[in-house]
């Protein structure tokens, strides 16, 4: 056994816990998370029914976990993990699976899917099985800070141009400011609208908030490679800023993963809880709409409609938020069909658009998105992840749709009275 | 051995044999899930863990799926599971049986409509094999295991339709061979995926309750 195998055999079994061993225990192979899955549903290929991509953690909690599967360890009869499942195993684990958690909600015997791929990909990530545009992504997050690359140099310069558009001082490093708001590096690059949104609204509601220079990256690669250790690494940057700065709560912008990051895994990656809240920025936008601190003005006309990032709302908990403020400022919403905890993943999320050999099959499950969106004939899209937003535009361009996708903090700010 | 020397031990030793397996089979299982453990979660709760998760327990046998494959693993879901309940637990002879091993009873259906029921979930565990035949998916997902818990439960369902009906053999015989089916079932029950009868109360719940920390009702 290689070195690497062994190391990835090892961090399977640190993997499995009861909740694992009781999923694998009740699997009775009814193929119903198939029809859950996006990528075999817009494939039809039955290697991408969820359960089986989580085939290496199962045949390790089999034989290390259960009397016959040692007993047959003992006597070398079984099924083992072999460098070679592995590779064959990777674009299951990798490619072709978003950890959207559409399959934990319809098992019928409760196998929460997503939460035993992510554990898979601790054990693939160890053995040397990881996708190399995650590792690169990975690395740049340790070593520059951002999977993207973007150093403060860059987002200074973003910040200044913001500042030029909106005549309005983009507060950094601001000691005791409520809260203390993380971007992704998309956002910094592709969307630098979103911190003038924020800026904007944080204004006309009279909040204190603060950027810090030293973790301003919400996301976390870590938690998409599936390892722990980088991901507690990236966790603690923006703790250790977050506790500097004396800040009330850090939000989570339009991302994703960067909420199931910093919201739920951090504060069990880093082992002990935060001194500070964390929120999503909608969740915020909504307690500020709650509090009547948020007048708005004139209505969207088009029909627009909110796709559901999964990590925000079926993983996250994010549901009524978004509705609650597009309902203040659009007049023709429609939901899609399977909306809200059972939406239809974008099939770019859980690192499949960090990783290049992928791209193929997340432009061919896109149809599921096309189907949704042509069945409501929607005719702007709002969502709440810049990565899903990136790439539904390009799924949209590919089937030759015309729709605009939208941030709703973005399209909120440029509803707001002027003070 | 006579036929009614095999049926004695069948009903005596091979039964008590099969039910320690049974019991100690199960145990085992449970105790080598539940010795893995949880670490506790330190991120802050949205919503309660408890109550989600025994709602989930509920709520995924009462779920639907709206496409036709999924349709038919649950409606045949729904009739063979019931259709076992009702032969295992409501047919007079069979609480007789447990009357003395539990010393409980409850009113049994009469013979005609556990006859009745015998069948139609005789028929319809074949479609759930000619299915998982049939499905790519299912026929994928497939291994030996699973055609051997279909085996040993679709046995004493025949087994024991063929002793009410007294075909073939003579009753003794009949019986003996049914009572034998049954201990197979349960000596193979907790080494295979029919543990599932036990642990999807417990998946479930941690489904529910991972989903309802986060404030999301699964």
């Amino acid at each position: 056994m290689s070195a690497s195998l062994e190391k990835g055999i090892n961090a399977l079994k640190q993997q499995i816990d009861a909740p694992i061993a009781t999923f694998f225990s009740s699997c009775v192979h009814c193929g119903m998370c198939a029809e859950a899955c996006l990528f075999y549903t817009e494939t039809g290929d039955p290697k991408y029914t969820p359960i089986n991509k989580v085939e290496p953690l199962r045949i390790i909690w089999k034989q290390e976990y259960t009397l016959l599967g040692r007993l047959g360890k003992l006597f070398g009869i079984g099924e083992t993990v072999t460098d070679e499942m592995l590779t064959e195993w990777e674009s299951l684990v990798y490619d072709s699976c978003t950890m959207c958690g559409r399959c934990s909600m319809i098992c019928p015997v409760g196998n929460d899917i997503a939460y035993m791929v992510r554990k898979t990909r601790e054990g693939m990530a160890a053995a040397g099985h990881a996708p190399d545009g995650l590792i690169g992504a990975s690395k740049r997050a340790i070593t520059i800070g951002s999977p993207m690359g973007v150093k403060l140099p860059a987002l200074q310069a973003q910040i200044g141009h913001v500042e030029k558009d909106t005549g309005m001082k983009i507060p950094v490093d601001v000691e005791g400011a409520e809260y203390m708001c993380l971007l992704s590096s998309m956002e910094i690059m592709n969307f630098p609208e979103y911190i003038g949104a924020i800026a904007k609204i944080f204004d006309h509601a009279g909040v204190s908030w603060t950027i810090s220079s030293e973790a301003f990256e919400a996301t976390n690669s870590g938690i998409q490679i599936g390892v722990s250790e980088i991901a507690a690494e990236l966790i603690q940057r923006v703790v250790d800023a977050a506790e500097k700065l004396k800040v009330k709560a850090v939000i989570s912008p339009e991302c994703g993963h960067a909420y199931m990051a910093i919201r739920w895994e951090g504060p069990n990656l880093i082992g002990r809880p935060y001194s500070f809240k964390v929120f999503h920025i909608l969740e915020v936008l909504d307690q500020l709409r709650e509090q009547g601190r948020l007048k708005t003005r004139g209505m969207e006309k088009a029909r627009l409609t909110y796709h559901d990032p999964c990590q925000i709302a079926r993983r996250g908990g994010v549901l009524e938020q978004p509705r609650n403020l597009i309902n203040m400022i659009a007049e023709n919403f429609v939901e899609m069909p399977d909306a809200g905890k059972m939406n239809w993943c974008c099939g770019a999320g859980g690192g499949v658009s960090t990783n290049e050999r992928a791209d193929e099959i997340r432009l061919k499950v896109f149809q599921r998105k096309k189907d949704q969106l042509d069945e409501v004939h929607a005719e702007g899209l709002v969502s709440a992840c810049s990565n899903c937003r990136i790439y539904i535009e390009e799924g949209l361009e590919e089937y030759h749709m015309d729709i605009p996708v939208l941030s709703l903090t973005e399209t909120l700010a440029e509803h707001l009275v002027d003070k | 051995m006579t036929e009614v020397e095999f049926l004695i031990w069948v009903r005596g030793p091979g039964f008590q044999i099969a039910s320690v397996i049974f019991v100690a089979g199960l145990l085992l299982r449970l105790f080598e899930i539940l010795m893995m453990g949880r670490k506790a979660n330190l991120a802050e709760a949205k919503g309660s863990e408890m109550k989600s998760g025994l709602r989930t327990i509920l709520s995924r046998s009462l779920h639907t799926s709206p496409t036709r494959s999924s349709a038919f693993s649950q409606t045949a879901g729904y009739i063979f599971h019931i259709g076992l309940f009702v032969t295992i637990l409501l047919f007079a002879p069979h609480i007789m049986v447990f009357h003395d091993i539990f010393g409980v009873k409850w009113p049994s259906l009469s013979t005609t409509v556990i006859d009745a029921v015998t069948v139609v979930t005789i028929i319809t565990m074949f479609a759930v094999l000619a299915h998982r035949l049939h499905n790519p998916v299912i026929r994928f997902l497939s291994k030996p295991h699973d055609y051997l818990a279909w085996f040993v439960t679709i046995l004493p369902l025949i087994t024991g339709y063929l002793a009410f009906h007294r075909v073939g053999m003579t009753a003794p015989s009949l019986i003996a061979i049914h009572i034998l089916s049954v201990e197979l079932l349960l000596v193979v029950f907790p080494f295979t995926k029919l543990t599932h009868a036990f642990t999807l109360f417990l998946s479930r719940w941690y489904n529910g309750a991972i989903s309802g920390y986060r404030g999301v009702e699964s």
